[in-house]
């Protein structure tokens, strides 16, 4: 049943494009990209119960490194992606090294990385080579000529590009949560002190974990930077972009392998549904839409605490 | 010598600025220092006050320095009813879902002044806005100079209160003893909302006065907010008169980077100073090790 399912579910993905238009598409690209971020971000705070609210830093640093190499060297963003991902581990482990060496924790780590995250902000918008504050402009190919490996294509291309990453992202997590590494990860963030007095070295494994988080939200970067084009560090680097990404694994259910998956499927349509109604209703004011999202953001944390997911789950008999 | 004079009337512009930063940020230091619950939505609030002050200085003619004590009334009377209402049953439950709560509120208050303001800056014009007085080599602005002692008297009471008051000593036993304070009969519940409506009321007092300073506009909330964190960590958690130091320190410090280099520059060296403190006295200046 439970296979059936799925295989019904994965089914249905592969074959939406035929039927999906141009917006429908766009909007399932956004929520496979939420997917891939919340999933980054789940694995640090979920598992490893490290409060990041700067991962906007690791996102951004994977969109500008592969770009940049592209623009000025004609790198594959193929290649490309790995030098994002080793910009962004880099950042993660000057962060973590700092939180964990002086014992920042909790709501202090999370101002940590919000620091950082500001930091880069701001010197990416003094930064010449970043294009500064005007912002970099990816080259569209013309039509027909556009490479795959240059990941230069249409929303189909994305489409799959994305499903793949958000698909691959699920997997690595769920494959993660059961390895000897996720019971450490889970064992130091219920009680740390307790861990530590039987021999595990807590630096290391909340240090893995800001690592494998880091990398893994890079990547969302290399979409977010040969899909829209174009990069500004104020949008890019914003908190409000860390407190993005953060919504889906927290609504969904955090530290579970499904919860981003769910939260991102429920809220990015929401918000777009909201768009819709918002606009239908005649109330085209800006700010109608982020009200209603903000209210539903209280009344889901209200009413679930720790999420749909394991509520769902637990009603489905799935768990 | 000229430089010397210049540099001396922009860290006295820094302080006085900073005073204001501080009232500010104390809100911020008793919410958390007390109840533990991260407010979120402090900058938003700020805005709100500033909002309020516009409304009153283009409908009445009322001088936002005279607003803000009816404005700081408002702000506690909203502080109380949500921590009664809407974050009473998240005191002492994981961050991340205190965090969703009030980011929630946040969006939510902030969208409404969008709405209800639209997204343009809008300017208060005092007929004293260009008054100045030269103390020396050292030119005062009228109007900030005012600000700033308001803002230090302003304090200065929520200080007194916490010290002196019975009613100011039960928060601090609620915050340094939860279990006890309940044990020996204290309204846990409503000293909660108490001090959330003090800390909106810091808020609004100086978000209220920060008019004669800046233009009210939505984009200034996160800014707020962070600047809040930044101060009351600089200053030390639970130090009052941390968030007061802080505050000055960070005023002072945007002053002299706006200066010497750029204004757009000047966030970096808040959060230089703050990865700085938290790394060589994570505790705060004068915070004490916990």
């Amino acid at each position: 049943m439970r296979w059936a399912l799925g295989l019904a579910l994965a089914g249905a993905l592969l074959a939406a494009p035929l039927v999906a238009g141009r917006y429908e598409l766009s909007v399932l690209i956004l929520v496979f990209q939420f997917v891939l971020m919340g999933q980054a971000w789940n694995l640090m705070m979920g598992y490893a119960g490290q409060l990041s609210l700067g991962h906007a830093l690791y996102v951004g640093l994977g969109a500008y490194v592969p770009a940049l190499l592209w623009l000025h060297f004609g790198v594959s963003p193929l290649l490309g992606v790995f030098a994002g991902m080793a910009a962004a581990m880099l950042a993660g482990a000057a962060i973590g090294w700092l939180g964990l060496r002086f014992g920042i924790e909790g709501v202090y780590f999370a101002l940590l990385t919000i620091a950082f995250a500001e930091i880069t902000r701001v010197a990416f918008d003094h930064l010449p080579v970043t294009g500064g504050a005007g912002g970099l402009f990816l080259p569209v190919t013309p039509e027909g000529r556009a490479a795959w490996w240059m990941l230069d294509g249409g929303p189909v291309f994305f489409y799959y590009v994305t499903l793949a990453l958000a698909a691959g992202a699920t997997g690595v997590v769920a494959w993660l949560a059961r390895s000897r590494m996720g019971f450490l990860w889970r064992a130091v963030r219920d009680d740390p002190v307790a861990a530590e007095a039987l021999g595990v070295n807590l630096f290391r494994a909340r240090m893995q974990a800001i690592l494998v988080s880091s990398a893994m939200a890079s990547v969302a970067g290399v979409v977010v930077a040969f899909y829209y084009r174009n990069l500004f560090p104020s949008q890019v680097f914003d908190m409000s972009r860390s407190i993005e990404l953060i919504l889906a694994p927290i609504i969904g259910g955090l530290g579970t392998v499904l919860g981003p998956v769910v939260g991102a499927a429920l809220l990015t349509p929401a918000g777009e549904a909201l768009a819709a109604l918002v606009h239908r209703a005649g109330l085209d004011a800006p700010g109608v839409k982020a009200v209603a999202y903000g209210l539903l953001l209280i009344a889901v944390i209200w009413v679930r605490p720790s999420g749909i997911w394991p509520w769902l789950a637990r009603r489905l008999g799935v768990s | 010598m000229i430089m010397a004079e210049l540099l001396l009337g922009v860290v006295v512009q820094g302080v006085m600025t900073g005073l204001v930063y501080g009232l500010m940020a104390l809100g911020l230091s008793v919410i958390f220092g007390v109840i533990r619950v991260v407010n979120f939505a402090h900058g938003e609030f700020a805005v709100l006050a500033m909002y309020a002050a516009w409304l009153a200085h283009t409908q009445w003619q009322l001088d936002p320095i005279l607003a803000a004590l009816p404005i700081a009334a408002g702000c506690f009377a909203i502080g109380y009813g949500l921590q009664r209402g809407l974050v009473s049953p998240f005191v002492g439950r994981a961050e991340h879902e205190q965090f969703i709560l009030l980011a929630g509120v946040a969006m939510v208050l902030l969208n409404l002044l969008l709405m209800g303001f639209g997204p343009d800056a809008r300017p208060v014009n005092l007929p004293y806005a260009l008054d100045s007085y030269a103390i020396g080599p050292v030119i005062l602005d009228k109007a900030r100079l005012i600000v700033a002692a308001v803002a230090l008297v302003m304090t200065g009471a929520v200080i007194g209160f916490f010290r002196f008051t019975r009613t100011g000593t039960a928060i601090r036993a609620c915050a340094d003893n939860l279990l006890g304070a309940a044990v020996v009969g204290l309204d846990v519940k409503r000293l909660y909302a108490l001090t959330f409506g003090i800390g909106l009321a810091c808020v609004g007092a100086a978000g209220a006065m920060l008019v004669t300073i800046s233009d009210a506009s939505p984009v200034l909330a996160h800014g707020f907010t962070l600047q809040g964190f930044i101060i009351v960590i600089i200053g030390g958690l639970g130090s009052l008169g941390g968030a007061l130091l802080g505050g000055v320190l960070i005023g002072v410090c945007e002053a002299l980077a706006g200066f010497l280099w750029q204004p757009s520059m000047k966030s970096l060296f808040s959060f230089l100073l703050l990865v700085a403190v938290l790394a060589l006295r994570p505790q705060g200046l004068l915070g004490k090790r916990a």
